[in-house]
């Protein structure tokens, strides 16, 4: 067991450089989850801390060694991968045998180790003497993760190894796979797109956007202090409203471009009154009010366009007074409610991020 | 398919049938004149019924021969196997590995080396006999089964075709067998090989009826009896010069000549078929 260091890392291919410098520490036993849209570089990244990438500029290290130049073998890690990659002419007990037989253990050595991975998995004899073609989608998952734990290696990473399944064996496995780093305490890396995924299994999240770390944290601090706009409106869903806005001179009002305005904390925002921003405001976080409920100036109205039903919740779609740009509101419970309806609508002052539209970064702490 | 009228089958077994007599007769034809005398094969018209010499003709071919020949049909036929053998081996044995570093490595020139090989797949044997020839004898490899064998294992074919089936296998079979820490060698050996099976087995019996077949290259450089496949043999015992061409004998060995192939199709079939249809790795 170990911990894993990135410093600096970079890739490049050829001229093209696609990794931007990457410094994270993840301690021993930790669950880090890497997340981003697709051809962020997430994969890559992993790629290069398996050693199936050769690392550009920086380094890595895994437990006290560096790695940069060991082979992927040696660097005593255990890959799951999108596909499985389970060797399709072996059982399912020699797919999990075979990098142990190469390591040279004893045969009752590995026979043990094998037994135990599928018990742990719970893979009964008849599955272990089949081949992958004869198991579900579900299985060869499990299967994929009984060959990285009978290697007993000092990290686990995991590429995306639920995007083949269908959603509800993947909130399934999602939910096993947390389970089971949690039992063995060894340190993962886990790379996906989806950011529900990364929530509910990452003890920190690393979202990554075009080669670059945007931000490294819990998931819960993502959610409340996105450090910049591309995590704002990453993380969460349905995504959060970024509104183009401006703070009011006194710093105490965020003017919103449909006209109407709502408070802010006061004093936090300041140093910035007058400034053009960009407001994120969270679906879940708006509230309906009755129209001449906080004096007046706490009130958005929002021009209701469509209304989605969810049973638990209700979707609004809809727009603030002249501008066109389209938000979303999440309600509790059913809502009886119309289209062309104006609903007058508040928002909590410390729930409203602000963000420097230019630089995406976030304003006020 | 066409939907269920009764002429209109009746119609298609009809030309089925007609097709397979078409094809048929004249193996037919020479299996009943392997099984007669010769006086009986020299008469007109020939017999279409099966004799009573099969196992005396039979027998004289493979042990004894036609007398323009001096050595007897079994040992053409061992020679024949040899090559085909030794071919199909071969040829398996250099494409595949040729396909491994082509498509597994990245080595300098790795797609000029391909290219040349592509390229080559444009040059048949009789194309390049001449040289081959030249080169095979400098070597001093005439009247040897080295000679008959070696010149014609180069194959692009196979190298192109197993390049196309390593394509086929996911990149991450490969990086999962180097975490487990199997070098490429391993990892042809343990993985690649297994996995290309019925490929091999399909390629096989192409290679094998190739080598099993040729002609031109064996007439060139064998002049020894002792090392004449079965097919040069044939030819030989036609040219009889001034005595009669024992024509029993003759059709015997042709049948004989067409076993093997066919026992290795017959026998090959199901990997045969799975091997040029399945694509899941």
């Amino acid at each position: 067991m170990a911990g894993i260091n990135l410093r600096g890392v970079v890739k490049a291919y050829g001229k093209t450089q696609v990794i931007h410098g990457v410094d994270c520490t993840i301690v021993d036993g930790e669950f880090l989850v890497i997340v981003g849209p697709s051809g962020c570089g997430k994969s890559t990244l992993l790629r290069m801390i398996a050693g199936l990438e050769l690392i550009t500029g920086g380094e890595i290290s895994i437990g006290d060694r560096v790695v940069n130049d060991l082979e992927p073998a040696e660097r005593d890690i255990a890959m799951v991968f999108q596909n499985y990659a389970l060797y399709p002419h072996m059982t399912v007990y020699n797919n999990m045998a075979y990098g142990l037989k190469i390591r040279g253990l004893a045969k009752a050595d590995i026979d043990a180790r094998v037994r135990k991975a599928a018990e742990i998995l719970a893979l009964d004899d008849d599955l272990l003497r089949r081949t992958p073609r004869q198991l579900s989608g579900g299985q060869r998952q499990r299967v994929a993760m009984g060959r990285a734990i009978v290697r007993q290696p000092s990290a686990f990473l995991f590429d995306e190894p639920l995007s083949n399944l269908d959603a509800k064996l993947r909130v399934q496995m999602r939910l096993e796979i947390k389970k089971l780093q949690k039992d063995l305490g060894i340190t993962s890396v886990y790379v996906t797109h989806d950011q529900v995924e990364a929530m509910t299994l990452g003890h920190r999240l690393l979202v990554l956007n075009a080669g670059i770390v945007e931000q490294i944290g819990a998931p819960i601090e993502l959610y409340e202090h996105p450090a910049t706009l591309f995590v704002a409106g990453f993380i969460g869903s349905p995504a959060m409203n970024l509104l183009p806005a401006r703070i009011g001179e006194d710093g105490g009002r965020v003017e919103l471009s449909g006209g109407d305005g709502l408070p802010l904390p006061p004093g936090r925002f300041a140093a910035h009154a007058g400034r053009t921003v960009t407001a994120g405001i969270r679906p879940e976080h708006f509230e309906m009010v009755a129209d001449d409920q906080s004096n007046g100036h706490g009130v958005a109205r929002l021009a209701v366009d469509v209304v989605e039903q969810l049973g638990a919740d209700t979707l609004v779609h809809g727009h603030f007074g002249t501008d066109r740009g389209v938000l979303t509101v999440r309600l509790n419970g059913t809502q009886d409610l119309q289209s062309r309806q104006v609903l007058p609508m508040s928002v909590q002052p410390e729930l409203i991020h602000l963000f420097d539209p230019d630089s995406g970064r976030r304003l006020g702490g | 398919m066409v939907g269920a009228r009764p002429w209109l089958n009746i119609l298609t077994h009809v030309i089925l049938i007609l097709g397979v007599l078409i094809v048929a007769f004249p193996i037919y034809v020479t299996f009943v004149a392997s099984s007669h005398e010769l006086e009986a094969l020299l008469q007109t018209p020939i017999p279409l019924v099966p004799g009573g010499e099969l196992l005396n003709n039979y027998t004289a071919a493979l042990t004894k021969g036609a007398k323009a020949v001096g050595a007897p049909v079994g040992v053409m036929m061992l020679n024949s196997l040899v090559m085909a053998l030794g071919i199909a081996f071969g040829k398996i044995a250099i494409s595949i590995i040729a396909a491994f570093a082509i498509v597994y490595f990245r080595f300098r020139f790795r797609m000029t080396a391909f290219w040349m090989i592509f390229i080559t797949l444009m040059l048949p044997v009789e194309v390049r006999i001449l040289p081959t020839y030249k080169v095979v004898a400098d070597l001093g490899m005439l009247d040897t089964y080295g000679g008959l064998i070696i010149p014609l294992i180069a194959s692009a074919t196979a190298t192109f075709m197993f390049r196309q089936v390593f394509l086929t296998v996911p990149d991450e079979l490969a990086e999962a067998a180097r975490i487990d820490g199997a070098g490429p060698l391993r990892f042809f050996w343990d993985v690649l090989l297994p996995i290309s099976r019925t490929n091999i087995a399909a390629l096989f019996v192409i290679l094998f009826i190739y080598g099993w077949n040729q002609y031109l290259w064996p007439l060139l450089i064998t002049t020894d009896e002792s090392l004449y496949t079965i097919l040069i043999g044939i030819n030989r015992m036609l040219a009889a010069g001034d005595d009669q061409a024992e024509w029993q004998i003759i059709m015997a060995t042709t049948m004989l000549a067409m076993l093997p192939p066919v026992l290795v199709v017959v026998s090959m079939q199901r990997l045969f078929v799975k091997g040029l249809v399945e694509t899941e790795k």
